[in-house]
């Protein structure tokens, strides 16, 4: 397919050498023409689905899954074209409609579709789609099914707005989309209260994010004039470091609002109240995940102020930690996976705050991410339908023989986040331990350390969780007789997310130059070599990380297969009940935020009733007094309002007259 | 600078105009103060004329005097005379404050008006008998139909949309079906009021209008028997003088017998 | 004579048009006031034409009656909804206007 048109077409571009800096965009031209169906397919499915009401709930659910594959289709389309093309002629610009047009200020809305967004494109709608068959077959008895499917389609729809943006301002609409989606999906059965809160908790953490990102907005406006990231970019490269350092730590809040990164990492717990489908596609493969996308497409801004990526990799590695002794101690199995996402995402933040050296690496884990743990999400949703909808690990059990399939889809996805080769994990993650590494004084023993440790913990966790779901006696409840295997709709998605997670680390990371790599080149302009090298060797790390990860996973081999569980958690020491109470994050947040505003309000009442109410009391009687008599002008006269009308013009063409 | 012919003219209708204005003010019918609206109205025409708008002066009269105060005229005989037509004040002090504003705002115009002085006038002589023909009618018709077109198809859609909603403001919607005769007689008798109807107006040898109250036996009129209208108008003729007569008959005969 | 006169003559008729309003009670003589004031609006248009030596102040006049026209139907047929209601031409009979 690489014909003469497409190599004399590199030569009538605009000329940009790789390895000096991201290339500008061209304009797009054929298929890449039509990628505005990508956002409007799933936004047309979430439309026909909400205005149509009952009438579309025979055929709606089948509907919105054809347009989420119509956009995937649409997206390999855009990718097939694109790769066709040279380096230089990848990133692709379209316009779509001028948007704001205020005084100096004109923005467009269009597309920007370079190789970072379409990487995101496709794993999106991929896993999205394959998300929506499984749905099918896990919401079947659900009443408000095509409810559900109208607001996975409007998810799909503003995450690939967000991804597909040309500007912060519209990656912003995208933003506030997913937002409102995830919330409406994970109070999806919010006539339980405590999900219904679950999904206030996450949508108000959110804020706290999305007003940094908006603030950070405001400074690039206010910097640059432009919000668009092409102008940005060139923007950044004259700024002031203390601008974009202010403007990087804004975008890190947003970041860490919409990808649970700590402070704000308390809401993806308690979201788990959503259905299941859900917590696999927004929770673990793709919402979280924009925050690692906000930070490597503000690229520019973090290379300009070495302290805000440093802040970056400080969130990043305390998350990865914190997730990670969150996962050892929780018992319920959704809740486990979020820890671990969370942990996983720390990794990503990690090697995007590394600057050159990690842009790629997480991507990289955020694509393989993307596959695992979805398919995990999804074992875990087949679990629960198996087991009727229980969640609690320590009364599953055995589950090996009665769910083969769940079993061994959920093994592969278990083998790839442990890092094992070849699987996808052992790729990805493994560079970002190594680039972790790479470093001058302290920062890549300190980060580095973190990773590695986190490798670890996390080999543990999750061999915990495979081990006392699937393996061991059989602990299940009394109403539990006969678990099945779920239907074919649900189990064929899971069997493609684990191919996904045996062989996508190889495919693209495989080779001195990896497959991502040269993808990605364009957009960052990375030059091969400049890496530097890890302060210990690679192969050492590379063994004291398989070593690490066997020693956890045979530790929890130990006390999950080898001794018997009990059915009833054991209180635990101190450390166990912390990291069960989510390390008292939220009553770090009561405490911090809470209290002192309780507080606070509670003296600013005393104050008013005791100081201010005394005299605004009086006020309040002359006011009273005063308007008793005023309301008596408001007799429902029309002549006597007509009288107060003709008052008012004599008095100001008198007025008039008198200025005059 | 005007001549003395328009000079004069402009002091007699003016004045006339102000006190015939008053009159809307102040007269107690509502007939009268529409008669004074037409008069104005009139006048204005005849003043249009004399500011050398023949075309505008022409329309005033048959638009304005001629319809408009014609609808006014009908849409009070429909409506009739009722206690609003009192120019007692009810509301306290609107009397006053009303005619303390309609002094100030003539007060604040006039002291702008003072301030002010206007251009010297040009007058409309070239315009309204231009060298090639045509007048003063010609002259808007090419305003109207030519700058002014796009606002003249407008005032067409805005004069239809009024009288479509005049319509639909004037249409009662009948909520039930309408009484056939017979059923006003099986309701009357249901309802056991007025089973014979209500009692026809008063026939007597001397007047036998539909404003002469009937009599009841003990001698006194019948308000049911007049129109309602009537009766607030004030408009019923009193039985009194022919009954008055009839009793002194009676008495007479009561007495001749008795002696 | 100046053709200020005119002027005076539009500003005493449009007082006198706005006290009818405030002070009669009966709809259609309300209404009439308010015709009054349109009517000495005319009046100025039609003299500043005069002043100015075009004609666009009577083709304004002229709009200002088609206008007045609309209104009094529309107004007319008010005023007649009112009174079916009301069994009152009084514009104090509808007073619900108010607290």
């Amino acid at each position: 397919m690489h014909t003469l048109t497409n190599g004399l077409g590199a030569y009538a571009g605009p000329v940009a050498l790789a390895g000096e800096g991201p290339v500008t965009a061209v304009t797009a031209s054929g298929i890449t023409a039509y990628a505005w169906l990508l956002v409007a397919l799933p936004a047309l499915g979430a439309a026909i689905l909400l205005v149509g009401g009952k009438r579309t709930n025979a055929f709606g659910p089948l509907l919105a899954t054809l347009l989420s594959w119509g956009s995937f289709v649409v997206g390999l389309l855009v990718v097939i074209s694109m790769a066709g093309r040279a380096d230089a002629d990848r990133a692709a610009h379209l316009h779509l409609f001028s948007w704001i047009n205020v005084g100096s200020f004109n923005l467009d809305a269009g597309q920007r579709l370079d190789p970072l967004s379409m990487a995101f494109v496709l794993l999106i709608t991929f896993v999205g789609s394959l998300i929506h068959v499984y749905s099918l077959g896990y919401m079947k008895d659900d009443p408000d099914k095509r409810k559900f499917f109208a607001y996975l389609n409007l998810f799909v729809a503003a995450m690939l707005l967000l991804v597909t943006a040309d500007s912060y301002l519209l990656l912003y609409v995208g933003w506030e989309g997913v937002g409102l989606a995830s919330w409406l999906l994970i109070g999806f059965w919010n006539d339980n209260p405590a999900y219904a809160t679950a999904a206030n908790k996450a949508f108000i953490a959110n804020r706290v994010g999305d007003l940094g990102l908006s603030v950070a907005i405001m400074i690039m406006f206010f910097q640059f004039g432009h919000v668009d990231f092409a102008s940005v970019d060139a923007g950044a490269a004259n700024a002031s470091p203390g601008a974009l350092t202010a403007m990087g730590l804004f975008l890190l809040l947003g970041a860490c609002g919409k990808s649970a990164q700590f402070p704000l990492q308390s809401w993806l717990g308690d979201a788990m109240a959503g259905p299941t489908p859900v917590s696999a596609l927004i929770h673990a493969a793709t919402m979280v995940t924009a925050g690692v996308y906000l930070v490597v497409r503000s690229h520019a801004i973090f290379e300009g102020s070495p302290t805000a990526q440093l802040v970056v990799v400080i969130v990043g590695a305390i998350t990865l930690l914190f997730g990670a002794v969150v996962g050892c101690a929780k018992d319920d199995m959704k809740k486990a996976l979020a820890a671990s996402t969370m942990s996983q995402i720390g990794y990503m933040m990690l090697a995007a705050g590394l600057g050159p050296v990690g842009y790629v690496f997480a991507i990289f884990h955020l694509l393989t991410h993307g596959f695992f743990k979805a398919g995990m999400f999804l074992g875990a949703g087949s679990v629960m339908h198996g087991m009727n909808d229980q969640v609690n690990m320590r009364r599953f059990g055995g589950l090996r023989t009665v769910m083969t399939i769940t079993w061994a889809t959920f093994m592969m996805g278990w083998l790839a986040i442990l890092g094992v080769p070849p699987f996808a994990g052992y790729w990805s993650k493994d560079k970002i331990i190594e680039a972790a590494f790479i470093g001058e004084g302290w920062r890549p023993w300190v980060f580095g350390l973190a990773a590695l440790i986190g490798a670890g913990i996390t080999a543990f966790y999750m061999s915990r969780l495979f081990f006392m779901t699937f393996h061991g006696k059989k602990r299940w409840t009394e109403d539990i007789h006969h678990p099945h295997e779920s239907p074919l709709t649900m189990t064929i998605p899971m069997m493609v997310l684990a191919f996904g997670s045996v062989v996508l680390g190889a495919i693209l990371g495989f080779g001195q130059t990896s497959l991502l790599q040269s993808w990605l080149n364009p957009v960052f302009g990375i030059t091969a070599g400049t890496e530097g090298e890890p302060v210990l060797p690679a192969n050492l790390l590379l063994g004291l990380t398989l070593v690490l990860v066997l020693a956890g996973a045979g530790l929890a081999w130990v006390r999950y297969v080898r001794d018997v569980v009990p059915e009833i958690a054991p209180h635990g020491n101190l450390v166990t009940q912390a990291a069960r109470n989510d390390l008292y994050q939220d009553a770090v947040n009561e405490g911090a935020l809470m209290r002192p505003g309780i507080h606070l309000t509670r003296s600013l009442v005393f104050t008013d009733t005791r100081g201010i109410d005394g005299a605004a009391s009086g006020l309040g009687a002359l006011v009273i007094g005063a308007s008793t008599r005023l309301r008596k002008l408001q007799n429902g006269y029309v002549r006597s309002y007509a009288l107060t009308m003709l008052a008012g013009v004599v008095i100001i063409l008198g007025a008039v007259w008198v200025m005059q | 600078m005007t001549g003395t012919g328009e000079a004069v003219g402009f002091w007699i209708l003016g004045t006339l105009m102000v006190v015939a204005a008053l009159g809307l003010v102040f007269v107690r019918k509502a007939v009268h103060a529409a008669l004074c609206m037409a008069f104005v109205m009139i006048n204005l025409g005849v003043l249009y004329v004399m500011e050398q708008a023949e075309f505008l002066g022409i329309v005033q009269i048959f638009v304005y005097t001629g319809a408009v105060m014609m609808l006014f005229l009908f849409v009070l005989m429909l409506v009739g005379i009722d206690s609003s037509d009192s120019i007692v004040e009810t509301i306290k002090g609107q009397r006053v404050a009303g005619y303390v504003l309609g002094l100030g705002l003539a007060v604040v115009m006039f002291l702008a008006l003072g301030s002010i002085t206007l251009p010297a006038t040009k007058g409309l002589e070239a315009v309204n008998n231009p060298a090639d023909g045509g007048g003063n009618i010609s002259g808007v018709a090419f305003l109207v139909f030519g700058k002014y077109v796009w606002a003249f198809e407008l005032t067409s859609a805005l004069l239809i949309t009024a009288a479509i909603g005049a319509m639909v403001l004037a249409h009662r919607q009948r909520l039930t079906e309408k009484l056939s005769q017979r059923e006003w007689s099986q309701r009357r008798v249901r309802e056991n009021t007025y089973v014979a109807g209500l009692p026809a107006p008063g026939v007597y040898a001397r007047h036998n209008a539909v404003d002469t109250p009937a009599l009841l036996p003990d001698g006194t009129p019948s308000e049911l028997s007049v129109s309602r209208v009537l009766v607030s108008r004030d408009q019923v003729a009193t039985p009194i003088t022919f009954h008055a007569a009839e009793q002194a008959i009676e008495a007479e005969i009561e007495d001749g017998s008795a002696r | 004579m100046s053709l200020s006169h005119y002027i005076y003559l539009a500003t005493i008729l449009f007082s006198i048009g706005a006290v009818t309003v405030l002070l009669r009670r009966n709809a259609i003589i309300v209404f009439m006031g308010v015709e009054l004031m349109l009517n000495a609006t005319n009046l100025a248009f039609v003299t500043f034409a005069r002043v100015h030596g075009t004609l666009d102040g009577q083709v304004i006049a002229l709009f200002v009656m088609v206008v007045a026209a609309a209104e009094v139907v529309v107004g007319l047929a008010i005023i007649m909804a009112i009174f079916r209601a009301r069994r009152s031409a009084s514009v104090d009979s509808a007073n619900l206007m108010k607290l």
